[in-house]
């Protein structure tokens, strides 16, 4: 598709959030402008409360901005009704959550095979052959019929990784998915996004409050306030 | 995870797998609401079958009588204030009888056609003397109409000339026995002898003890009836036609028709009210099943929240979601009745052991009929879907922003 290729993963003009409505509203996002160029891998900092998950969700078109426009691989958001929303979202972006990642009822392997479940309404050999083959860059070969509550806290997030790459997405949103794990499993996971990045061009956009993470990243967005207040890119710090 | 599923099958069959005791209770719940109503069921049309069957096993569906005679002043003298009494109904044969029997004989609904000529009369033997119906009929024609040879208890249904069959209470009362002589008189003072052939039972105590049988000559001559019926007994393939056909009849003829419907009409109404009633209680089971379905599944909204959210992010759509938890509900109804229908087969094997005649005969046959056990099913399900209906919206709506931030 050309537009894959001319126009950015995303982009973001005048986006604004608010909650509430008369005497309680109040704004959290106050005009966010950003453009995040195919197979970029950016952090997303801020001190809490400053909008960063606000922001995700609305990127996600988990939620619906107040103003401003979205474009996501050149397509405008805001005309999309919830099925459009929907498909778009599943089509184009891969979630990675700090909490609750997978669905306990379902197997490692399922789990990864879920979004190709959802989109294509059947089971197929081919997803399972797909989501393996995923299960198996994530180093997780071995543990592809447990549960999800069989596993480690970065077990778990190994597989979320997978899943949120099933449907080879343009743009895959991370909120905090090392917040919960310690310092060895945060860096294996972290280089494990760092690996997918590189090998297969996909774009991160990836909240962290882990300085140290979010130095190893190309570029650094910084929020206060619900405003970007600082936005650095800098090539040395691969790795 | 099997190939042929549906994404929304998968995801209901796992979610109540995995909430497993929450699943396996409200099944039961289901299930007993099931088993009540399949029971009550069985056992009500069981029972109201018995009941108009018994009524209905001396009795003819219709009866044609002659047309009532309506008294008619005769044109009165002015100032005299008129005085109408309905008159006391003779014997009376019914005019032309022969063509309105082969003229009922081209109805479909019809199974068969009983002239009767029958009147008062009384039976003597020996100092024993006793008021009862005597009854001419054609045997082979009347048993289209009530099952006398199947209630014979002694001798047989032979009524040839000089014979008569009676009932046991009768028997009793005279002192009479198969091969006794009973002496007939009618009120014209015209008497004949018969022999006793045969002694019946038709369930019915006054009349085992009225109903004196005799052949259709016999009864003629001594109620003065010669060549004609009194009446013309009916029977019909379909009972509930009773009253319709009646009405039919008796428009095209002219004859008074009574359906067993209007002659036992407090029997009829009481079966029907009994039915009314359980169709209520039906209902309100039905919906406290409903409820129980649906609280279990509004819980289970709340608790599944992060995975509704989860499954949204990745791409699950309202309609998927909505399904899942209708086929949540659909599942839970439908296994429900399954345990309900196994249960009331249960609750019907143990009645039949319990409720037992004196003589240790079942009291009446009733068994789970397959087709209620369907309805039952797709009714379950039906009632599983619906009550399953505000859930499932719930969860559609849920904001996946929310439920994600758990
Ligand atoms: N549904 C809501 N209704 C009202 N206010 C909200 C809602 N969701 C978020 N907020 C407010 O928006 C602001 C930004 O919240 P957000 O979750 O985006 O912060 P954050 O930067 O992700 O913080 P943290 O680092 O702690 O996760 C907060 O002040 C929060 O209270
Ligand atoms: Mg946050």
């Amino acid at each position: 598709m050309a537009d894959l290729v001319t126009n950015p993963v995303l982009q973001l003009t005048g986006i604004r959030k608010s909650y509430g409505s008369g005497e309680t509203e109040s704004e959290i996002l106050h005009g966010i402008d950003l453009r995040l160029e195919r197979g970029e891998f950016s952090a997303l900092i801020g001190p809490s409360g400053s909008g960063k998950s606000t922001l995700l969700n609305l990127i996600g078109l988990l939620d619906r901005p107040s103003g401003g426009q979205l474009f996501i691989d050149g397509q405008e958001t805001g005309q999309l009704d919830d099925t459009g929303l929907t498909r778009l979202r599943g089509q184009r972006i891969g979630f990675v959550f700090q909490h609750h990642h997978l669905i306990p009822a379902f197997t490692a392997l399922e789990n990864v095979a879920m979004p190709l479940l959802v989109a294509r309404g059947r089971p197929d050999a081919d997803m399972f052959a797909q989501a393996g083959t995923l299960l198996d860059q994530v180093g997780l070969a071995e543990r592809k019929q447990n549960l999800a509550n069989q596993l480690s806290g970065g077990q778990q997030q190994r597989v979320a990784i997978a899943r949120a790459l099933a449907m080879s997405p343009s743009l895959v949103l991370a909120d905090e998915p090392t917040g919960n794990l310690d310092t060895h499993s945060a860096d294996d996971v972290f280089a494990l996004l760092r690996e997918v990045n590189t090998r297969l061009n996909t774009t991160f956009l990836i909240v962290t409050h882990d300085r140290r993470l979010a130095a190893r990243c190309d570029r650094i967005i910084e929020m206060v306030d619900g405003d970007i207040v600082a936005d650095t890119r800098h090539q040395a710090a691969t790795n | 995870m099997k190939y042929w599923m549906p994404f929304e099958w998968i995801a209901a069959i796992r979610f109540l797998r995995e909430g497993r005791m929450q699943s396996l209770l409200i099944i039961v719940g289901v299930g007993v609401g099931v088993a009540v109503i399949v029971f009550m069921s069985a056992l009500l049309s069981g029972l109201q079958a018995n009941l108009v069957k018994r009524t209905l096993s001396s009795q003819a569906h219709i009866v044609l009588l002659p047309p009532e005679e309506i008294a008619r002043p005769q044109s009165p003298p002015a100032g005299i204030a008129l005085r109408l009494q309905k008159q006391a109904q003779r014997l009376r044969s019914i005019d032309q009888w022969q063509q309105i029997q082969a003229r009922l004989e081209g109805l479909p609904e019809i199974a068969a056609i009983s002239p009767i000529a029958a009147g008062p009369a009384f039976v003597v033997r020996g100092d024993a003397n006793k008021a009862i119906t005597l009854l001419g009929i054609d045997p082979v024609r009347y048993s289209g109409v009530i099952a006398l040879p199947e209630r014979m208890v002694a001798g047989q249904l032979r009524i040839g000339a000089g014979e008569a069959v009676i009932g046991i209470e009768l028997a009793k009362d005279l002192g009479a026995d198969i091969g006794d002589k009973i002496r007939i008189t009618t009120a014209g003072d015209a008497t004949e002898t018969f022999t006793v052939t045969g002694l019946f039972d038709l369930g019915n105590k006054g009349v085992n003890g009225r109903n004196v049988y005799v052949s259709l000559r016999s009864a003629q001559s001594l109620l003065d009836l010669v060549g004609g019926v009194s009446s013309i007994d009916i029977s019909l393939h379909d009972i509930d036609e009773a009253e319709r056909l009646a009405s039919k009849i008796a428009a095209e003829t002219g004859l008074t028709a009574d359906s067993w419907i209007k002659t036992n009409a407090q029997f009829v109404t009481a079966l029907t009210s009994q039915r009314v009633s359980s169709n209520v209680i039906r209902f309100f089971i039905g919906l406290s099943v409903a409820f129980g379905i649906a609280s279990v599944l509004v819980v289970s909204v709340i608790q599944r929240a992060r995975e509704i959210g989860i499954l949204r992010a990745m791409g699950a759509s309202q309609g998927q979601m909505l399904r899942i938890f209708l086929l949540q509900g659909g599942i839970v109804g439908f296994f429900g009745s399954l345990l309900g229908s196994g249960l009331a087969w249960l609750f019907l094997m143990l009645w039949r052991l319990m409720a037992r005649n004196p003589d240790g005969t079942p009291m009446f046959i009733i068994g789970v009929d397959p087709w209620l056990v369907a309805i039952a099913a797709g009714g379950a399900s039906l009632v599983g879907i619906l009550s399953a209906l505000l859930p499932a919206r719930r969860a559609a709506r849920l904001d996946p922003v929310v439920a994600i931030r758990g």
